[in-house]
């Protein structure tokens, strides 16, 4: 095995208190601070680990967005991949952008690149799609081995423990091959200052979507985004009888 | 009236109590032959208002040193640096077992954090000095002990080497220090040594054959003294003056490697706060340390000592200004969420002024802290007064903030399990070490004096030659002038946002103001102004109070400039801070100088003396 693609994507850090714009065609994302996707940490951690233990020759972090992405390539190149890939989408056009695009990138950049191994996180925190590496695997016509908990390599292919509904469940897998990393895979590294300083020499490249080919023009509209609705304020009531007659008040019993 | 300028010039007996005061001797030389050069020209604003004349360049406009790849660079720090803190250490158990664990150590040395400026090309992260200040905001909002441990390393342990080092010095020292997880540390107060760091005993003999020094002596109170393995040390050494080979003792600077051999340290010492940094007693029985160990000239290790302190210094500022932040946090998280008497604590005007109070003395802590770092990128080589000033501000401030945030959380913010008591523990050393604020107020008024009499007496020789002074005596004639007819020889308004015009135009009378002080307790005292410590002091917050003014007008306006969000409030700030700070300034001016406080500093003095003498309180006991 020799070469490993990663997915990074930028998104509004965890810690964040999302808010609606007042446009309502999205989230505030202006002055917001952004962040490493966390199950694509996780993803980057596991590349890194496998190229340290030497299954692995070479980590290509990948991310596509904004000119902004490329902070988030920083870190993984800091982290310890390689080289990086800034696929350029902006503007609405990023906006609307799908799993179904961002698989065909993949996609293609895994041919290009002639990965053996695509990991990605297994859903992005922002849109909670929880698609991207199903349908790469489909688009590539790769076996694909989803939320995974632990990746054993074998001299067959790899032995993956995927997390399931109530318990782990393992299969085995020949490379190439589609990974998606869950929250129990691994604990990611943070990146140290020196290797953030390191990581400002590493190559990045930058490439648009349609010189891969991949029309990425929207097929959607986002007609309203809206706030979860306010809980409405509860009462306390003095006692039992009095709780019954207000459900019953409430057509509740 | 310039008759008066005789007494102004400093005697050497005064240069001499100069230096003891100063913890940070500016560049003065004991030379008498100095006495008919130019006096040194010096951008620093605040030496320049001790002679009431504005010099602007390093306070307007509010400097911006970084280039957008460093600013850039910066921020993708932040991330790593927060994470750090939030992730792997824990200030409370450093705090409870008075040590940080190996684990943690490690881990901290792997990101970097114990040689932000060193060079990239032996190891470290080459950062300057305004973004080791933004890491150390973060540093000071998490955990000060730590703070120490590395600051000990970095910011005064092996800045020597940074700034004397010769290139064989720094190869050899400098990746060991950054990357080989060798301790530094600076070693300069001894038992008898304190403020008074020119008395020290350590003392280094040159071995016959001129190739070794043989140190021998103590330190106490050395941070990072048990864990070092390279120590910066200063002792007395004997040196001949070449010209008339008199042999005197002077301080000369070494780097020491417990490696040498009699090298020992005491147990770490029990403290009131700051507990996770080493603090230990360092022992020099017969070390030989060879000849190019030597730290800068010879005889010149006073100046290097005080340079490393003066380097420094601005870096407490950043690290206080982030233990604010942390605390005011703190403590509006409680506003926001306690009720009391059926409202929200947050809507109490009492507490509103709490928050508002602590807020403003936060920007002008940050404010000076950074144009104070910038200055100093851009190469200045004037900011000893400021970053004086800044240290005696920011550790004020944060103490005052720590314990406002204690006072509003109540009996939750006496609690240990809350985190704030911890944090006044460890500020409370801030106010003591690398120059105690109350010496170091003395070194900003009275360096800010002797400059002043400097260019009296520059304007005195003048007059003696008049024709060709003519140029000099003109502009000093008609600054004079304009100040005393009250049109205000100071004017801010063409550096401020029109919203502050007011607010610029009471601190330009506060410089003129204290301009005249200046002059006017020249004139009384003359060179007597030395022993005048309550006037010393009380002109001392004065300067304080307008660097803060200066500093914040200038910030905000660079708010207003850049159109940034918060420029609004940054004005709030201001003014609210500059209405205050101009009012307290005027009554400390009117303090040094009016008669009635002059007799209320002599009855101090007899109550102290009484006090003094009875060892003790002397009053008589209302129940006997």
């Amino acid at each position: 095995m020799s070469r490993i693609l990663v997915g990074v994507k930028r998104v509004v850090d965890y810690a964040v208190k999302v808010r609606v714009n007042p446009e309502k065609t999205g989230v505030v994302t202006q002055g917001v601070k952004h962040s490493m996707n966390p199950f694509d940490e996780i993803a980057v951690e596991e590349a890194v680990k496998m190229k340290e233990k030497k299954l692995a020759s070479e980590v290509i972090a990948v991310s596509i967005g904004p000119s902004q992405s490329q902070e988030v390539i920083r870190t993984a190149l800091a982290m310890g991949a390689d080289r990086g890939i800034h696929v350029e989408v902006s503007g609405k056009e990023y906006d609307l952008l799908q799993p179904i695009h961002v698989s065909k990138i993949l996609a293609k950049l895994a041919l290009e690149e002639k990965a053996d191994l695509v990991i990605l996180g297994k859903q992005a925190i922002d849109d909670d799609c929880n698609q991207t590496a199903q349908m790469t695997a489909a688009v590539l016509d790769w076996p694909q081995g989803t939320f995974c908990n632990k990746i054993e390599k074998t001299d067959a292919g790899l032995t993956i423990t995927r997390e399931i509904d109530g318990g782990l469940e393992t299969i085995k897998t020949k490379v190439p091959a589609v990974l998606s990393a869950d929250l129990r895979l691994n604990t990611p590294r943070y990146a140290t200052l020196p290797n953030i300083m390191k990581a400002k020499k590493k190559p990045l490249k930058k490439v648009g979507a349609s010189d891969l080919g991949v029309d990425t023009n929207p097929r959607i509209d986002i007609i309203s985004v809206e706030d979860p609705p306010v809980r409405q304020a509860g009462a306390i009531v003095p006692d039992v009888d009095a709780l019954v007659s207000k459900l019953k008040e409430g057509g509740h019993c | 009236m310039f008759k008066v300028i005789e007494k102004v010039a400093p005697s050497n007996k005064t240069k001499y109590l100069l230096r003891l005061y100063a913890t940070a001797a500016p560049k003065t030389s004991s030379n008498p032959k100095r006495e008919v050069k130019k006096p040194q020209e010096n951008a620093s604003f605040m030496a320049n208002i001790f002679r009431g004349s504005l010099a602007s360049t390093q306070v307007f406009p509010y400097p911006d040193v970084l280039t957008e790849e460093e600013k850039e660079l910066t921020a993708s720090l932040i991330d790593p640096f927060e994470r750090f803190f939030r992730e792997v250490n824990n200030a409370a158990r450093n705090d409870e077992n008075s040590q940080i664990d190996e684990e943690t150590l490690n881990q901290l040395w792997e990101l970097g954090a114990f040689s932000i400026q060193v060079p990239n090309d032996f190891g470290g992260l080459g950062l300057n000095n305004t973004q080791y200040g933004r890491l150390c905001q973060i540093v000071g909002a998490n955990d000060l002990g730590l703070g120490i441990t590395i600051g000990a390393h970095q910011s005064i342990g092996f800045k020597g080497i940074l700034l004397y080092g010769t290139p064989e010095q720094k190869a050899k020292y400098l990746p060991q220090v950054s990357t080989e997880k060798v301790y530094a540390a600076f070693a300069l107060t001894e038992p008898s040594a304190g403020s008074d760091a020119g008395s020290i005993k350590c003392r280094a003999v040159k071995s016959a054959d001129g190739k070794h020094y043989i140190l021998n002596g103590s330190k106490i109170w050395i941070s990072n003294g048990g864990i070092a393995d390279i120590m910066t040390v200063f002792a007395q050494t004997e040196m001949t003056d070449p010209n008339t080979g008199e042999k005197k003792d002077k301080v000369t600077a070494f780097i020491v490697e417990r490696g040498f051999g009699g090298v020992t340290n005491g147990a770490p010492e029990k403290k009131m706060g700051i507990k996770a940094s080493n603090t230990a007693e360092v022992y020099f029985e017969d070390v030989k340390i060879p000849i190019e160990n030597v730290l800068g000239q010879e005889g010149e290790g006073f100046k290097v000592a005080m340079n490393i302190l003066n380097n420094g210094r601005f870096g407490m500022g950043a690290t206080l200004s982030g233990t604010m932040k942390h605390c005011i946090a703190k403590a509006v998280e409680h506003c926001n969420n306690r009720t009391q008497f059926g409202k929200k604590l947050k809507d109490y005007k009492g507490i509103q002024e709490k928050i508002a109070q602590m807020s403003l003395i936060q920007y002008a802590t940050e404010s000076m802290a950074f144009q104070i770092s910038q200055n100093m990128d851009a190469g200045s080589q004037d900011y000893h007064l400021e970053a004086a000033i800044s240290k005696i501000f920011a550790s004020e401030a944060a103490w005052y903030v720590c314990d406002e945030s204690i006072q509003i959380l109540g009996g939750m913010g006496f609690m240990r399990e809350t985190g704030l008591e911890r944090v006044m523990r460890d500020l409370r050393i801030f106010r003591i070490f690398e120059g105690t604020n109350d010496i170091l107020r003395l070194f900003v008024a009275l360096t800010g004096i002797q400059y002043a009499g400097s260019h009296l007496k520059e304007l005195q020789r003048a007059f003696k030659n008049p024709a060709a002074n003519l140029g000099l005596i003109f502009k000093e004639a008609s600054r004079r002038a304009a100040s005393s007819v009250g049109i205000g020889g100071t004017d801010l308004s063409p550096f401020v946002a029109p919203q502050l015009t007011a607010t610029a135009k009471d601190a330009a009378e506060c410089i003129d103001m204290f301009g005249q002080t200046v002059e006017s307790l020249l004139v009384k005292y003359g060179k007597n102004i030395i022993n005048e410590q309550n006037v010393l002091n009380r002109l001392a917050d004065a300067a304080i109070d307008i660097y803060s003014m200066v500093v914040t007008l200038s910030r905000s306006t660079r708010a207003v400039n850049e159109k940034l969000e918060t420029a609004e409030h940054e004005l709030e700030l201001t003014k609210a801070w500059c209405y205050q700070a101009n009012e307290r300034c005027r009554t400390n001016l009117k303090h040094a100088t009016s008669g009635g406080h002059v007799n209320f500093y002599k009855d101090l003095s007899k109550v102290a003396e009484t006090v003094l003498e009875n060892g003790g309180v002397k009053t008589t006991n209302i129940v006997g």
